[in-house]
């Protein structure tokens, strides 16, 4: 029925007190483009978003209280559970931290591999995001194929530790085990294919009439408020600000690496795709030049006090039997101090603060989120616009709230 | 070692702090300032607007929670500069149930930093516009990051299909959170050298087996055997 023959309703005259209240709307925490446990408390004037008020903490599991009480072996695999689209990032962010309090260097090889699997890392976690984002935005196509994608990366996962998403593959001192015959090989070939998926991928999006009506211009944030609000990582380079932990503090092998940081320029959120979309081409270019340079050796660090022995060695020495029993136990001892260590992780920069009193425990480790203040920032990135757009800025935000809640 | 520019900012900072900030260290090359908790706000935004400071970023505000001392809780607040690629920790001790500045009107992020400060430690901060709860459930009692709050919290909660809806009830566990002494009374001794002690010595490089897997040459420089300690190693090969 034509919405024009209805105009049949009676002159109301309306009076001040009887203006209508903002509406309260509730988005989540079961909606499929809120990504995870996000309750949103919405006040909605018609479709305009005045508020818009994030309730978190439906998954806070106390991962910080519960490391208080673990040794630092033990703490290690509560990093895979924060952000677990991208494991290992933050289970380096936690090695690392460590690692500067036992004042342990990391042997070559190890801090190839992490470099490798953490740049791996940052591919997978852009594909689920990019592709998850256009899925909110109306796109199917993009996840039906990057879940395919994915999953190849998944397998190098597996087949480097075992585990497809809690890994526990990097340790304090290095990583758990070397990386099995021809994995390099086989990762080396599946960088030569991707770029060919991304091209098809952007393909589908970059141009795309609809995707484009639905993000540029939407959730404008300049570099100052960028600041202001504490973002990092692709958040903070779609509104063209040109930093990177990799670049301006290089941990590991960064430094030796070669690859560049792509920034936004219009800080929206077709910016911030566009920024994960040729961040994952500059990954892979460090990924070849891992595998390419990789140097053969150790990849734990020699200090058996703090890494355990190969169990071969178990079988025909006391000592060394004594030092494994020692350390999946007791653990190792980190001297008294406090340090803070960050990464770039694929969201941002992941920072853990760590403060050791001279125990096996941790006395406080503090995790530093990236999703945390991203999320924080969403009020102001919402208001005024449309409720559709809320569900854009969103997708752009690359939360998870494995780490947001902690 | 810190960078000579940074030890120069330490003096800067404290130089034009006088009466505000307590002192600056350096903790493991990280710069760390001790400030006054009444005037966090000052300290802050001149860290943030001073042109050889700049650091326009508050990466994070935590707390740790020391009972043993009088002021119990020691907040931190870790602030970055882009431009000068700088890193800096302002700490401040806090009393329990001292009232302590809000920064939200410098740092716009500081808002649910402080709202989850108050949430797992109490601590609580004036002028935050919005400082409730962040991270526990609705109505949750207790801030549970304080040292003497139990892991295990106080009550658990369950689906009651009687009453159709969430019950809490207090925390029942069959088996308690096992607790280990690891703080060992023999590691006292250690400088004793007893026989069999020079076993302890750190061996060439890792352990035995692992050498036999990589050849020597395709050890990486850094790593050379170091011959001092090569010879215990020996021994306790024959000894095993």
């Amino acid at each position: 029925m034509p919405l024009r023959e209805k105009v049949d309703t009676p002159d109301i005259a309306i009076q001040e007190e009887t203006q209508i209240k903002p509406y309260t709307m509730n988005f989540g925490p079961q909606h499929p483009a809120a990504h995870g446990v996000l309750r949103l408390v919405l006040e909605m004037e018609g479709e305009i978003v005045e508020r818009a008020d994030p309730h978190i903490g439906l998954l806070h599991r106390g991962t910080e209280k519960l490391i208080e009480h673990k040794t630092y072996t033990q703490a290690t695999p509560y990093f895979d559970r924060l952000d677990y689209v991208a494991p290992m990032n933050q289970e380096h962010a936690f090695v690392m931290a460590t690692e500067n309090l036992l004042g342990i260097t990391v042997p070559q090889r190890a801090q190839y591999i992490r470099v490798l699997f953490c740049e791996l890392g940052r591919i997978l976690n852009h594909i689920l995001n990019i592709t998850t984002f256009a899925l909110d935005v109306g796109a199917i196509t993009p996840a039906l194929w990057g879940f395919e994608e994915r999953e190849k990366g998944m397998e190098f996962y597996e087949r480097v530790c075992g585990a497809r998403l809690h890994a526990n593959y990097f340790r304090v001192g290095g990583v758990a085990q070397d990386m099995p015959a021809g994995l390099a090989e086989d990762m080396f070939e599946w960088c030569e294919e991707l770029p060919k998926f991304l091209s098809d991928l952007e393909s589908l999006l970059t141009n795309n009439r609809i995707f484009k009506q639905r993000t540029v211009d939407i959730g404008v944030v300049t570099a100052d408020e960028a600041q202001d609000w504490g973002f990092s990582g692709p958040m903070l380079r779609g509104s063209g600000l040109a930093w990177d932990l990799r670049k301006s503090q290089p941990y590991e092998v960064y430094d030796k690496m070669d690859f560049d940081i792509p920034i936004g320029k219009t800080g929206d959120c077709y910016a911030r795709y566009l920024v994960r979309m040729a961040e994952m081409y500059e990954s892979i270019k460090i990924m070849k030049q891992a595998i390419e340079e990789m140097p053969e050796g150790y990849v734990k660090a020699n200090d058996y006090k703090v890494t355990p022995p190969p169990r071969a060695e178990m079988k025909n020495s006391m000592e060394a039997l004594i030092h494994h029993f020692k350390l999946f136990t007791e653990g190792f001892h980190v001297p008294t101090g406090e340090t803070y260590a960050a990464v770039e992780a694929p969201k941002g920069e992941f920072g853990v603060y760590l403060v050791s009193d001279g125990t096996n425990k941790p006395y406080r480790c503090r995790i530093r989120a990236p999703g945390f203040a991203h999320l924080q920032a969403l009020d102001f990135m919402s208001k005024g616009h449309q409720l559709a757009d809320t569900v854009s800025i969103i997708g752009s935000l690359d939360i998870v709230f494995g780490e947001i809640d902690r | 070692m810190p960078g000579e520019a940074l030890e120069d900012l330490a003096e800067f900072i404290v130089e034009n702090l006088q009466g505000v900030v307590l002192g600056s260290r350096f903790e493991r090359d990280e710069l760390v300032v001790d400030a006054k908790a009444e005037h966090i706000e000052k300290v802050l935004q001149f860290l943030r607007d001073n042109a050889e400071c700049e650091f326009k970023v508050l990466i994070d505000i935590c707390a740790s929670d020391y009972p043993d001392r009088p002021e119990r809780f020691e907040v931190v607040y870790n602030l970055l500069s882009l431009r000068q690629n700088n890193r800096i920790r302002v700490k401040i001790s806090v009393e329990e149930d001292q009232i302590i500045p809000s920064v939200v009107k410098l740092f716009s992020t500081s808002g649910w930093f402080e709202r989850e400060v108050w949430d797992m430690y109490g601590i609580p901060f004036a002028d935050n516009p919005d400082l409730r709860r962040i991270l526990t459930d609705y109505g949750f009692e207790g801030h549970p990051q304080r040292k003497d709050f139990p892991l295990t919290g106080y009550v658990e909660l369950r689906y009651d299909n009687e009453y159709k809806r969430v019950a809490y009830e207090p925390v029942e566990l069959t088996q308690d959170f096992r607790r280990f002494d690891f703080v060992s009374p023999w590691e006292a001794i250690t400088d004793v050298q007893l026989p069999g002690d020079e076993k302890g010595a750190i061996p060439p490089h890792g352990w035995t087996a692992m050498s036999g897997s990589v050849s020597e040459s395709d050890v990486p420089p850094d790593v050379e055997p170091d011959n001092d300690n090569q010879e215990p190693k020996e021994e306790s090969k024959n000894a095993s």
